[in-house]
């Protein structure tokens, strides 16, 4: 249990270390969780999560959670590995439509609007709810059509100079452009890992996306990608709601003004983010954030 | 630690060995496989190469118009119908008038081809003012004498070269070259002319024609069909016990004899629809039935082959299932369902039983124009050239084999290159 040494320096006033929690102990935490831990309501939310369900096929990943994601406010979801936050996420842009065996109940509304009624178009919705994946995952195109492409298929662009401006405006504000403004003709693969992150979120972001959803964005970047990426989701706030997935505790302090912890399918917590990180409610929580199991 | 190390060591040596061994196996089955093919390339060249030749003989034929049979100032009608083999039988005797006996100038005559009197018309054709005079000219000789002018240098001394030619014929042609009045060249007629009955005048044309157009049909038909039926099942189709009865029906029809679809083809095509006999038409639907599993089976691998990332990427920016498979699956995936393709077509392209069925083993002397005239494709011609009786059939057999071979060759460059061409993009 040395790396929750670390952990105190990077966040002061953590709690102080404690026994090694034993599984039991944790099955016995979960089925006493009753509700969530802090306030998972705010004013004026972008999108609201109320007793949302999710079942792969009849084994259920996701228990009756209630959030919201504010405007202009980045939210992080941390939680030990296979706890949900992908799952959570994608339903909030109905990415888990393409998966056959998955099943979402509850209600998840976007600006007030149901998003999971028959009326609700889900490329209209994934056009407003853009969404960057845990592995750069670049078309096989060249640079300048990856960035293209949302704008092309939802004609956002009137002509040629307007699409010029789009992908390079986007290109720029994911920090991306100076390092491939000479060869936008080459093939989006041929970028380095980091860069093709970026390219990732400048093409998210060319498509004028409300929200946007990061699964775990930086988990194979180096530490100076990752920190260009957190900068860019630090000025990206000022335009867009965003809920990341994190396994860094610090990149959830560094980036995040709320956060929220799973566990098991449930949300257990969900605060201020310096509340979470100094002065965390719940045992699991508190657990989590001192690195005794994840 | 150590103990790992000891424990290690000890088992090396019996891991590289066990891998040398393994590479043993593989060299010797590549060995195998390599010379056997070896073999069959190096015997079937071998075999075709007096196809690949042709032999001429030169005579000095009298045009005189009475012996020909025609006027002074004759119209094509009477050209054409002009009696040419008698006036090459007058220039064999001219050549050699010690020849008296019947049986003898039988077997003189015989080492002209029958075709040389097309060659005589299609000379006179061309300039009708050489009727009445003499002329010395290339007469394409019979199969027989181009088979052994090109496996032995002195026809006198033959050994055990096989022939039907008699001394006396074989003493001729010798007097012939000595007199430089036979010469050898490529055979430009195997490449230009229809089926024969003669193997010197008979090509490999309207076959090679007669497969292209084939092709063409099958791909025309199995390629939008498979490829469409393999996006609709890989991309669109729901997972149910319809889709899983169609893919087990997809897997078993590959499995299909050939000749079975011939059999369907007689019964849909030409006896319910009427479609025309022995055509390419009929011939390339037949085989694209054949065709259609295999192209299906292999764009659905190459579909499914494609990372499931790309889908999410382009559906979290809001494309359509359509635009996700046009716009990325498909590129994607387009050199393998190419290589598919071209497995299949090459399938298509050396199939014979059910052309047979559907009546393309006609004798085709035309090249075919368009896809409902009468045709036959490449094997069918090896096929009924190895039925024939004539020695020089055994070298025309080889030889369409050999052009066989040979177009399955372009046909696997073709698609190497567009392969090339698909994944150099990315
Ligand atoms: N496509 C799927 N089919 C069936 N079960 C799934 C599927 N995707 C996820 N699950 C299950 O749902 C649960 C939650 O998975 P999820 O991917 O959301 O976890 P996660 O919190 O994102 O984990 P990680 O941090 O490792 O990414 C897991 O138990 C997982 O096994
Ligand atoms: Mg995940």
């Amino acid at each position: 249990m040395s790396t929750s040494t670390t952990l105190n320096d990077i966040i002061p006033g953590s709690p102080a270390i404690q026994e090694s929690t034993k599984v039991d102990d944790v099955t016995a935490m979960l089925d006493s969780i009753e509700g969530t831990v802090g306030t998972t309501r705010v004013e004026n939310p972008k999108m609201e999560m109320r007793e949302v369900d999710v079942f792969y096929a009849d084994k259920q990943a996701i228990y009756d959670v209630d959030l919201d994601v504010a405007r202009n406010e980045v939210i992080a979801m941390i939680g030990p590995s296979g706890c949900g936050k992908s799952t959570f996420l994608r339903c909030l842009n109905r990415m888990n439509d393409t998966i056959p065996i998955c099943r979402v109940t509850g209600s998840i509304t976007l600006d007030g609007v149901d998003i999971n009624t028959r009326e609700q178009d889900p490329v209209l919705l994934r056009a407003r709810v853009g969404m960057v994946f845990q592995k750069p995952n670049p078309f096989a195109k060249s640079i300048f059509d990856n960035v293209a492409y949302g704008p092309r298929i939802h004609g956002l662009a009137a002509n040629r100079a307007e699409l010029d401006e789009i992908v390079i405006s986007s290109l720029k504000r994911a920090g991306l452009y100076d390092e491939v403004k000479s060869r936008l003709d080459a093939p989006g693969t041929s970028l380095s890992g980091g860069q093709q992150q970026r390219l990732c979120i400048a093409r998210t972001i060319a498509v004028n996306p409300e929200v946007i959803l990061m699964d775990e964005p930086c988990s194979a970047l180096d530490p100076i990608a990752t920190a260009r990426i957190e900068e860019l989701i630090d000025e990206l706030r000022e335009n867009y709601a965003i809920a990341i997935v994190t396994h860094s505790m610090q990149q959830a302090a560094r980036v995040s003004q709320r956060t929220a912890y799973f566990h098991l399918g449930k949300l257990v917590e969900v605060g201020k983010t310096n509340d979470i990180f100094t002065n965390p409610q719940h045992d699991l929580t508190e657990n989590y954030i001192t690195g005794r199991f994840g | 630690m150590s103990s790992t190390t000891e424990i290690v060591q000890a088992s090396l040596a019996r891991r590289y060995k066990a891998e040398s061994r393994f590479r043993l196996y593989g060299i010797v089955a590549i060995s195998i496989s390599l010379s056997f093919l070896a073999f069959l390339l190096i015997s079937i060249t071998y075999k075709s190469i007096p196809a690949f030749y042709e032999t001429q003989v030169q005579l000095t034929v009298n045009l005189d118009a009475e012996k020909l049979g025609v006027g002074a100032s004759p119209d094509i009608k009477a050209i054409k119908t002009a009696n040419y083999s008698g006036v090459i039988k007058g220039a064999l005797r001219e050549q050699f008038p010690d020849v008296k006996k019947r049986k003898a100038k039988k077997e003189l005559y015989s080492l002209v081809s029958v075709g040389a009197q097309y060659q005589l018309r299609d000379f006179i054709l061309e300039d009708p003012s050489v009727i009445g005079t003499e002329q010395t000219i290339w007469l394409i000789a019979d199969d027989e004498l181009n088979g052994l002018v090109t496996a032995v240098s002195d026809v006198t001394d033959i050994g055990d070269t096989p022939t039907r030619l008699s001394e006396q014929q074989r003493g001729w042609i010798n007097t012939l070259q000595q007199q430089d009045q036979v010469k050898t060249g490529f055979n430009y007629t195997f490449f230009s002319a229809g089926d024969s009955r003669e193997p010197e005048l008979a090509g490999i044309k309207a076959a090679l024609i007669g497969s292209a157009w084939v092709l063409l049909v099958t791909f025309l038909v199995s390629f939008p069909v498979a490829v469409a039926a393999a996006i609709y099942l890989e991309e669109f189709a729901p997972t149910n016990r319809w889709t899983d009865v169609i893919e087990v029906n997809i897997n078993n029809l590959a499995a299909v004899p050939s000749i079975v679809f011939g059999l369907l083809g007689l019964a849909v095509f030409i006896n319910f629809f009427a479609l025309p006999r022995s055509a390419p038409l009929i011939g390339g639907i037949v085989l694209s039935l054949m065709t259609l599993p295999t192209i299906i089976i292999s764009s659905r691998a190459a579909l499914k082959a494609v990372p499931p990332s790309i889908r999410e990427a382009a559906q979290g920016l809001g494309a359509s299932k359509v635009q996700v498979v046009f716009h990325h699956v498909l590129p994607l995936a387009m050199p393998g369902i190419l290589t598919g393709t071209i497995i299949g077509l090459a399938q298509a392209l050396g199939e014979t039983a059910p052309l047979l069925m559907i009546g393309m083993v006609a004798f085709i002397v035309d090249i075919p124009q368009s896809i409902v005239d009468p045709a036959t494709a490449l094997p069918v011609q090896v096929f009924l050239w190895s039925d024939s009786p004539e020695r020089a059939f055994v070298a025309k057999t080889s030889a369409a084999i050999v052009v066989l071979l040979g177009f399955l060759v372009v046909m696997n460059a073709v698609a190497v290159f567009l392969r090339k061409r698909f994944e150099r993009r990315w």
